[in-house]
């Protein structure tokens, strides 16, 4: 078990390698004086060469590169114009929310989409079925930033239901003590379920969207996964052999099926990562992306590219937990490897 | 009065629906085994002898229907039982083993917890006590350190290993009735002999009657008692196998006899049986459907064949049925 | 003597090609519908400009934040320019925007990926590990960053898109070049002294296109989408460009306040181009390859 784990990291490291190198040649890529981006748009032509200089940007390309990993390796990622904080200090405060958002939202995914999967396989070309058809066609249609407008128009405007689109919290709570950063934990930890309710009901709407964004590679490789199981040899075993249908249906056929699903996740992953950033910015929601796109905005430069590189950082991490579990649950690569 | 048998196969028949017709797969399938009793289902491919024991099974592809016919299993129609009654007595009461073992069993459940799946749904035993048994099962089917390959997965087993213990889940339970589908088919002949030894063998100490399915007519003489020989989803013949083999009367069995390799036979005596199968979409099918095929051809063959006389051992469907052998005066039933 | 020249006709290739296509969309309604749709939506493209009621640019601040009505059938944004009119014209824009960005990535990773498949060896070698590296980001966020880097124009978000979605288009082209190269046809072009790239051009690319027309046309509605998405977080177009992404973003803060025309007709536009190429590609998947179908 541990080799096979070793291995996959192994497989990892060329990517991060990669990452690391594109994100340096996309700073170094900036059309005209890369120091003059950095230093800002407000800045003398004094300024600027001071930049240059701090930066070591006057330098030939591979001393740069040295220095850049260098940094990387202490944890700088450079410092942000507006707020003047490192742009390291600022990602770590902002993760813990859009990792909180973006798991809420692929967990209510797979609730909502496994079972419609599952469901849509069992009774083929039922109702259900051609719904479960409709229904992925079109949120994959769906751009992900109008599905969060759309909404808040509902369930704020016309039903009143959903608090306002203001972030993590309403004005009048105050934030948990900070012991994960996710407020649905922190809060309940410190025993505060009203705290816990009103950090819920923020999460509720870009979770939801999140969730509708992701519902249809899910759904889709679920229910076809599962046709494909639910016709092999050793289901019709199983039936032949009188076992029951819940035996058969999720201890048999599920768990096989479940396969392909985790492999999908991957790719799912990356949908959300890149939607996290849309619905941060519809909801006003203080994580990284909307950490970026604020920086963009102001052409501070640093915190975007901090960004980039952290959040492709997170994904390789995330793409090699996805391996690993694979390899636990399937007996076939954990006993090769 | 002769015993109840074990499965009575009365008047089957099957259709399937498919993009270019309906293919009228079996035809007034009947024939019955009794209580121990070993019998050959024998036919080429496509003769429809797995589909009979899949509908038996009711495992039919979704695309395909019973039309008409009853499958007695004691007192229970398995053509007409209820989900709840036919999942209840799949497993305990009529088994099935299947060819290709290695993708018949769950490649990601250790073959241990496979056969106490079964132990535990029919076997009356807790879910406690039910690995130990299924190491027992292990045991049972000739598998050597049981205790340790109850761990195992199929990927990690030779195919001969897997079908024992494709038997070991199938006989857990303690059937009245095995089917066999083409159980040796790739296997390699030792294992064969090996696998077919052993499923004798439990069959004679559980009491079990065992449906054999195989189109290796060789094999179903040295292993069954009676043989069913079956074409185009018909049932041509049926008799005790020392009796077909010495007396056969439908021209298809005579054919099947002698395009059967025997070790004293060179290859040039080999004869291949004439012909092609009908086309079981058709609407026009004749009522035979060697008919078409077949040299002994009258005009008497127009007419719906006849149907088994009970009380005889011997049914021919065949109105112009080989002579008897002048040796053997055996009863026969035919109009 | 008589020497028989066989060359097959072009109009029955034409011919069975129509054909071919009638059955498929006679058996799928549904790809008929999309077929319909996508004809619309170029018209939209082409004449759009000409046959709207108002310029898309021209603002009335008496008309500002009118609801849908008889003179408005979208009704009015916060500076008064008629939305449906904005919204047709953004056709144009985003529509050249989703076939500049896939012609690029077949041209760049069709060419690629045929090269690696075909070559072998160290081309296989670097264009997978320059595959390898840019699927390695979450792909919007490496379109943030690319568009960030080259500077926020309308032909980096094309260049963006492309580079986003090479790595597919040259693991397809890979492929498909790795069965072909050791077909016959290629043998025999080999024979008659064609060059490597005269082979690839000629015999393998046009071999490979109709599997990636299927990708293609998947990848326009994935451009559209990618295109709003970083307009609607200021990179790219500017305003007062029309464009589907801006409109909505410009629209988002009055969803709040309850003027819902602003940003749902714009929104509803890019849902229906986006559904038409899904469409249109799961319909021409059936014609290109049925095996395929899920």
């Amino acid at each position: 078990m541990l080799s096979l784990i070793l291995k996959r990291l192994a497989m990892a490291i060329p990517s991060l390698i990669g990452v690391v190198i594109v994100t340096f040649l996309l700073t170094r890529a900036l059309p005209g004086d890369p120091a003059a981006y950095f230093a800002g748009p407000a800045a003398t032509p004094q300024a600027i060469q001071e930049v240059r200089v701090k930066l070591g940007l006057d330098k030939p390309l591979i001393e740069q590169f040295g220095h850049y990993v260098v940094d990387l390796v202490h944890g700088n990622l450079g410092t942000s114009l507006t707020t003047g904080q490192p742009v390291a200090t600022e990602l770590k405060n902002r993760l813990p929310a859009s990792a909180e958002l973006t798991l809420l939202g692929l967990l209510v995914s797979i609730v909502i989409a496994v079972p419609l999967g599952i469901l849509a396989a069992t009774k083929p070309n039922s109702l259900i079925d051609h719904s479960c058809r409709v229904i992925a066609t079109l949120g994959v249609s769906l751009p992900v930033f109008f599905t969060g407008l759309i909404l808040v128009y509902v369930f704020y405007y016309l039903l009143g239901w959903a608090p306002a689109p203001l972030g993590r919290l309403d004005v009048f709570f105050t934030d948990p003590p900070h012991i994960t950063g996710f407020f649905l934990i922190d809060s309940l930890l410190a025993g505060q379920p009203d705290l816990f309710m009103a950090a819920l009901k923020q999460l509720f709407l870009p979770a939801l969207t999140l969730a509708i964004f992701s519902l249809a590679p899910i759904a889709r490789m679920t229910r076809a996964s599962m046709l494909s199981v639910l016709s092999s040899d050793f289901v019709r075993t199983a039936r032949a052999s009188g076992l029951s249908t819940y035996t058969i249906i999720i201890t048999y056929a599920f768990r096989n099926a479940m396969l392909p699903v985790i492999t999908t996740l991957g790719m799912v992953f990356s949908f959300l990562l890149g939607a996290n950033v849309l619905v941060e910015k519809v909801f006003a929601w203080p994580g990284i992306g909307s950490y970026a796109v604020e920086a963009l905005l102001a052409s501070d430069f640093a915190p975007v590219q901090g960004f980039v590189l952290t959040m492709a950082v997170m994904y390789v991490m995330l793409n090699l937990s996805i391996d690993i579990l694979y390899g636990l649950i399937d007996p076939r690569v954990r006993l090769e490897a | 009065m002769t015993p109840v048998p074990a499965l009575s196969v009365e008047g089957l028949s099957v259709e399937f629906r498919t993009r270019s017709g309906i293919v009228r797969a079996l035809d007034n399938v009947s024939f019955a085994v009794a209580k121990g009793e070993t019998i050959a289902l024998v036919g080429e491919s496509g003769s429809g002898k797995s589909v009979t024991a899949y509908a038996v099974m009711g495992i039919l592809d979704p695309a395909g229907r019973v039309s008409a016919g009853r499958a007695m299993l004691g007192d229970l129609d398995l053509l007409s039982a209820s989900p709840k009654a036919l999942a209840d007595v799949r497993g305990r009461k009529i088994a099935m083993i299947f060819q290709n073992p290695r993708t018949a069993l769950n490649p990601i459940r250790t073959v241990g917890k496979q056969i106490a799946d079964v132990l535990i749904r029919h076997g009356n035993i807790s879910r406690h006590a039910a690995p130990a048994q299924a190491v027992e099962m292990l045991r049972a089917v000739g598998i050597t350190d049981p205790s340790r390959r109850a761990k195992a997965y199929p990927f990690e087993m030779s195919g001969g290993m897997c079908q024992r213990v494709m038997i070991a889940i199938a006989l857990a339970a303690k059937p009245s009735l095995l089917i066999a589908d083409e159980p040796t088919t790739g296997l390699d002949v030792t294992t064969q002999a090996v696998i077919m030894d052993l499923v004798n063998d439990l069959a004679k100490e559980l009491g079990m009657a065992t449906i054999f399915i195989t189109h290796d007519l060789a094999l179903a003489g040295q292993r069954s008692a009676r043989i069913v020989v079956m074409h185009a989803g018909h049932v041509v013949e049926n008799a005790p196998t020392r009796e077909l083999f010495e007396n056969p009367r439908h021209p298809y069995t005579a054919e099947l006899i002698a395009a059967t390799p025997d070790a004293a036979q060179s290859l040039d005596e080999l004869a291949a049986v004439p012909g092609m199968l009908p086309d079981l979409r058709r609407t026009d099918l004749p009522p035979c459907r060697y008919s078409e095929r077949c040299p002994r051809k009258l005009a008497a063959c127009a007419q719906p064949l006849p149907q088994p006389i009970p009380g005889t051992t011997h049914f021919v469907a065949c109105w112009n049925p080989l002579p008897e052998h002048a040796l053997s005066a055996p009863k026969v039933s035919a109009a | 003597m008589t020497d028989i020249a066989v060359t097959p006709p072009r109009e029955s290739a034409l011919a069975a090609l129509i054909k071919h296509s009638r059955y498929v969309i006679g058996e799928n309604p549904v790809t008929g519908f999309a077929f319909a749709l996508f004809i619309l939506i170029v018209l939209a493209a082409i004449l759009g400009p000409h046959i709207v009621p108002y310029d898309p640019l021209a603002s009335d601040t008496s008309e500002s934040l009118k609801p849908p009505n008889i003179h408005h059938w979208f009704g009015t944004d916060q500076l008064g320019r008629d939305i449906f009119s904005r919204v047709v014209v953004a056709t144009r824009l985003d529509f050249f925007i989703a076939i500049a960005s896939v012609a690029l990535v077949f041209l760049m990773g069709g060419l690629a990926g045929v090269a690696a498949g075909f070559f072998g060896g160290w081309t296989d070698r670097i264009v997978g590990r320059i595959a390898d590296t840019i699927m390695a980001f979450p792909l919007f966020v490496l379109a943030m960053g690319i568009v960030a880097a080259l500077g926020n124009t309308v032909q980096n978000i094309i260049i963006a898109t492309a580079i986003v979605n090479f790595p597919l288009y040259a693991r397809i082209a890979r492929a498909e070049a790795n069965i072909r190269r050791e077909a016959g046809f290629v043998e025999a072009a080999r024979l008659s002294g064609n060059s490597d790239w005269r082979i690839l051009s000629f015999q393998i690319l046009p071999n490979v296109f109709p599997i990636l027309v299927v990708q293609m046309s998947l990848t326009m509605g994935y451009a559209i989408l990618n295109a709003a998405g970083l307009s609607f977080i200021g990179l790219g177009v500017r305003p007062p460009t029309p464009e589907w992404g801006i409109m909505v973003a410009e629209g988002a803060t009055f969803m709040v306040s309850g003027e819902w025309w602003n940003a749902f007709f714009p929104g509803t536009a890019l849902m229906v181009a986006v559904f038409c190429f899904n469409l249109l590609g799961d319909g021409l998947r059936d014609m290109v390859d049925p095996r395929r179908r899920t």
